[in-house]
């Protein structure tokens, strides 16, 4: 996966990514996700394009179980979101929605950077800065169900949790 | 071997030892969704091809955050959740009710319940000694559909408590002390266990303020042990059935176990905004208000509603301060009726809000304008939380929200003495 890295700081939450005064949009998620990121980068949403990577810093997505947070980060394109660290809602949904999560030592990372993702060597190369990092295996039980492209075609494929 | 109340729990609930760190796919007590995540869990439900519920009479869909609706999309949205609950036969709980996590207190939550519910304040339960988390729409439908999901077994954060609160001090301050000192990253995927020799002088309404925050620090869950004020709680309530006694093990074993004397935990105050972004509140005491907010599922229980009418009995708030009151439930408005409060608030300059959500998420019934500095009970202060990512939101107990609100300005209640 290839793509650039839109950089944001630490502590982007769930208010950050979609907003509790837009949840008349949740039944409309096409508007919805013309939202995305809206509080933290107002132009994120007409700037991103389909296999670019979101950077954060430190406990990402914390705040609210918002699925529709990973959703439309998701219907925007993005492969992945890389992130020092991430809040566990998030995580969970994340992963639920297809969406990978790979924790890494972003401050490497620069805005515009150029990036290649290698989910089976577990890599992420920023090609801008020719440097390899390394991110954190996603754990079993989760790879499962994001191999599968989240929950739910993880459970009507196995009809049950079998992790 | 010996266990965290963590452990305990999800071991009773799967039938065999479990330890921190192992994958369980445990069956539920309870499953619930309000109505901002409850449409995507109803069309991912129906869209999955499930037909039923797994067990209709312990899955309840709360209309809550926007009650009554604030516009035509989320009215359409209540519409499509009062269609899923009469097709299913599963509970609704409607507009005017009151907050989720406050009904399944006072209704529904047991010492010993495994409960997933789409609303990260899910962890409330944990006041009650049920291990209690949020989730996701995805992991919701499903636990509707199996009544069961999968949890990693977590490590538990210990926090030991002595001493008595101060005059003026409440549990709110000692978890937004306590979230300010370990971070809003704290606990994440960790349990946080409240015990030590002064549990017992935290009341449920505080125990539930404090689990209902455990969140804010990332935690799993934040649960207490089921004791004699669990008891006394839910015999109140006409449940005293279905208390059992439960604690962790002595000797469990522990991530880290943080100590605090409550006797020298002083008003606390989280600022703009990340709730780890604590101060005393004699430290920034003259920061100007324009709105004070005193309500949600942290701090909108009868016990707050009382602090608050005690404080303005006989006040008004500061001229170009507003002060919005919103219940927790309709049984908690009702008795603020009985008892009077609303009558003295009202007659402070308060406005009084349905049972619900309210302002906390920015919905309505209190948005903030460009600039604007709220003072609230709620547990979230994040850039754009109540309606504007150009206001400000502070957050503290009920009885710092009520004086300030005199004032038009943040004080330190302590200072009438």
């Amino acid at each position: 996966m290839q793509g650039r890295a839109f950089k944001f700081g630490d502590s982007i939450s769930t208010d950050h990514i979609v907003p509790g005064r837009l949840a008349h949009l949740r039944s409309n998620l096409p508007e919805l996700a013309k939202h995305v990121l809206e509080d933290a980068d107002p132009t994120f949403a007409s700037r991103v394009k389909p296999g670019d990577f979101v950077v954060g810093g430190n406990n990402f997505g914390l705040g609210s179980s918002r699925e529709h947070a990973p959703l439309v980060i998701k219907m925007s394109g993005v492969s992945a979101v890389l992130a020092k660290s991430v809040a566990r809602i998030f995580f969970r949904n994340a992963i639920n929605r297809g969406l990978p999560v790979l924790l890494c030592d972003t401050d490497k990372i620069d805005d515009g950077d150029t990036l290649d993702v290698d989910m089976a060597a577990g890599t992420v190369t920023d090609v801008t800065k020719n440097i390899t990092l390394t991110f954190t295996p996603i754990p079993p039980a989760m790879l499962k169900i994001l191999d599968e492209g989240g929950l739910i075609p993880y459970i009507q494929k196995h009809g049950d949790f079998d992790i | 071997m010996k266990q965290t109340l963590s452990e305990k729990i999800l071991s009773r609930k799967v039938g065999h030892d479990v330890h921190a760190g192992e994958i369980v796919v445990c069956p539920l007590d309870l499953a619930f969704v309000q109505d901002t995540t409850g449409p995507l869990t109803v069309r991912e439900f129906l869209n999955s091809g499930f037909k039923s519920l797994a067990n209709p009479s312990r899955t309840i869909l709360f209309l809550d955050h926007a009650a009554p609706s604030s516009n035509a999309q989320i009215s359409t949205d209540h519409l499509l959740l009062r269609k899923f609950a009469k097709d299913m036969g599963c509970i609704i709980s409607d507009v005017g009710n009151g907050v989720c996590h406050q009904i399944v207190a006072e209704k529904y939550s047991r010492p010993g319940d495994v409960i997933i519910g789409a609303d990260s304040h899910t962890v409330t339960g944990g006041s009650m000694c049920a291990f209690s988390t949020g989730m996701g729409s995805s992991d919701v439908a499903v636990g509707f559909a199996l009544g069961k999901t999968w949890f990693r077994v977590p490590e538990t954060i210990r926090i030991e408590l002595t001493g008595d609160f101060q005059k003026n001090v409440y549990p709110k301050d000692l978890i937004l002390h306590l979230i300010g000192m370990i971070g809003a990253d704290g606990a994440t995927y960790k349990a946080l266990e409240f015990g030590g020799p002064s549990v017992r002088n935290i009341p449920m309404t505080g125990r539930i303020a404090i689990s209902n925050m455990a969140v804010e620090a990332g935690a799993k869950v934040g649960l207490f042990p089921s004791d004699d004020i669990t008891k006394e709680y839910l015999e109140a309530r006409g449940r005293g059935e279905t208390w059992i006694p439960l604690d962790a093990d002595l000797g469990a074993e522990y991530e880290r176990i943080i100590k605090i004397d409550l006797s020298t935990l002083e008003p606390t105050v989280s600022k703009p905004h990340t709730v780890d972004n604590t101060s005393t509140a004699k430290e920034i005491a003259g920061t100007h208000i324009d709105q004070v907010s005193i309500g949600t599922c942290t701090n909108g229980r009868i016990e707050d509603l009382a602090i608050a009418a005690n404080i303005l009995k006989g006040k008004h708030t500061a001229p170009g301060t507003r002060l919005v009151i919103t219940p927790a439930s309709k049984q908690i408005l009702l008795d603020a009726i009985e008892l009077g409060y609303i009558k003295t608030l009202v007659e402070a300059g308060a406005l009084i809000m349905p049972p619900g959500c309210g302002a906390c998420l920015g919905l309505h019934q209190g948005v903030l304008g460009d600039g604007e500095v709220c003072l609230s009970t709620a547990n979230r202060n994040f850039k754009g939380r109540m309606g504007n990512p150009n206001a400000f939101v502070y957050l503290a107990s009920p009885e710092t929200a009520a004086y300030s609100a005199i004032y038009g300005e943040i004080r330190d209640p302590r200072e009438e003495a």
